[in-house]
């Protein structure tokens, strides 16, 4: 009941947009160019074997590698920032305008770097992710009240407690309101790093499709790409609902 | 005469960007188990003494002593409890009062069981592992008050921490403040604006009169223990509160 009252409008909207999107195509009739949702999963059905078992783990560990190095290199920098105020000065500034850099036309040069291995793809995942994790928990771990602190110090705290047992976990909400937007821009980053160099991946598949003039072959993969990033979307949201147990009575 | 819990003897404390001092050759002495309170507007350097008790600051000159001993790094060595309860919100109450000790190193099954005793005889019993969010205002300072007691420190400063009750609430928690600290014997340094309060709880009262803080004007409470509300009534007390309010009065400038 409470799913249906929650997700229920958006569902119908999807579906209402699914029709229209149905009718539409069958009308224009250029099923290379604008595919019906109907062919979409057709085409889904119909290559399942080549999407799910060779380019979907591809790009789902791309994915993987590059959320778990932001992870560790935004939380590091973070945390760093947050104990010393010249790396502070240093980076922040560096990190916000890094956000200026259009990120795909930079993918290509990693090709050339990094040349078709799974590091190129990675390298764009982690440049388009680290920021939302780095800036989320650093503001969290910023933004410790003051008044907490004080109270802590008359216990007796030492910097190591305070970090610990009053940073830390204040700041952990931030940090998964960064991961929440980093897992989505994950599978962007994945996809674009494949669109431009890659011997597999949804990406990939994509792209070859479009040189094929198979308008159903690509959106089916894009059909997948949307799909794992709801579900990570959802796994993260699940993880922060058990860790952060404590904010479901406020 | 010996007995002093706390002795301010020749105070002085500037802030560092402030090109006067707030206080200036302070004497004060709390006697072991006496419940003194201090009142003064807002402003009047209430908060800077707390600071100075705790060790959050330290005097620029003069010697702060506890228990007759110069105590330089006082944090850790008194008991605070806060104006807002300051519960950490991911904490459960139970962890919560804890905190005290983990910070001390303790951590084990008998200071926990300890713990849920102490919150059952604070009638909060079964709130163990609720999270602060999940209990009235009332309860949460009873637990913060719980949780300083914990700091193991013999001299508790408690700051204005029932000022954002409601006044049905404040009053029973007066009261049960008064039956904790005589069960306890502590000794209680208690700041608050509220100058009922002060007459009702305390055997000393400390008025914050001008500024910089040089001497502390002060009112010995004419009435035994156990008191009721009622006793503010008598016509002695309505006098004695009828001259706290026109000391404060005259201190604060509209």
């Amino acid at each position: 009941m409470t799913y249906i009252q929650k997700y229920g409008a958006s569902c119908l909207l999807v579906v209402i947009l699914l029709c229209i999107w149905e009718i539409g195509a069958r009308i224009v009739n250029l099923g290379f160019i604008l595919p019906t949702p109907i062919e979409i999963l057709l085409k889904l059905w119909e290559l399942r074997e080549p999407l799910f078992l060779n380019h979907l783990p591809a790009t789902t560990l791309v994915i993987l590698i590059g959320l778990f190095i932001s992870i560790v290199i935004g939380v590091g920098l973070a945390v760093w920032m947050s104990v010393n105020k010249t790396v502070e000065k240093t980076f922040y500034p560096l990190l916000i305008s890094s956000q200026t850099i259009p990120i795909i036309a930079l993918a290509p040069i990693f090709v050339l770097w990094f040349g078709y291995s799974i590091w190129s793809k990675v390298i764009v995942t982690v440049l388009i992710t680290f920021f939302p994790i780095t800036v989320n928990t650093f503001d969290g771990l910023r933004a410790t009240n003051k008044g907490y602190k004080d109270l802590l110090l008359t216990m007796g705290a030492s910097k190591k407690d305070i970090f610990f047992k009053l940073q830390v976990p204040g700041s952990a909400p931030n940090f998964f309101s960064g991961l929440k937007v980093a897992v989505t821009l994950s599978v962007i980053g994945a996809a674009i790093g494949e669109w431009i160099g890659a011997q597999a991946g949804l990406g990939y598949f994509s792209r070859r499709m479009m040189t094929q003039f198979d308008g159903a072959g690509v959106f089916a993969p894009i059909v997948i790409l949307s799909a794992i990033g709801i579900l990570f979307f959802v796994i993260v949201g699940a993880v922060e609902k058990r860790i952060l147990k404590w904010r479901k009575t406020e | 005469m010996n007995d002093h819990e706390l002795q301010f003897k020749n105070v002085t404390f500037q802030y560092k960007n402030e090109t006067n001092p707030i206080i200036k050759n302070l004497d004060l002495q709390i006697n072991k188990g006496e419940f003194v309170s201090v009142i003064g507007p807002s402003g009047s350097g209430k908060s800077t003494l707390f600071k100075l008790v705790t060790g959050l600051e330290q005097q620029t000159s003069g010697s702060i002593l506890l228990q007759n001993k110069s105590v330089s790094n006082r944090l850790g060595q008194v008991g605070y409890m806060p104006q807002q309860d300051l519960l950490l919100p991911w904490r459960t109450i139970v962890e919560n009062a804890l905190l005290p000790l983990e910070i001390k190193g303790i951590k084990n099954r008998k200071a926990y069981t300890q713990v849920v005793n102490l919150l059952e005889e604070f009638g909060l019993a079964g709130v163990e592992d609720k999270f602060p969010s999940e209990l009235s205002g009332g309860m949460r300072q009873r637990v913060s008050f719980l949780r300083s007691i914990l700091s193991g420190a013999q001299i508790l400063l408690l700051d204005e921490p029932f000022s954002a009750l409601d006044a049905i609430t404040r009053l029973s928690l007066q009261e049960w403040l008064v039956t904790q600290w005589q069960k306890r014997k502590n000794t209680i340094l208690f700041i608050t604006h509220d100058v009922n309060e002060a007459l009702f709880l305390s055997d000393r009262i400390f008025i914050f009169t001008e500024k910089p803080v040089t001497e502390l004007k002060e009112v010995n409470v004419p009435l035994g223990r156990p008191r009721t509300l009622k006793d503010l009534n008598h016509p002695k007390m309505i006098e004695l509160k009828e001259m706290l309010l026109d000391e404060l009065r005259a201190k604060v400038n509209l």
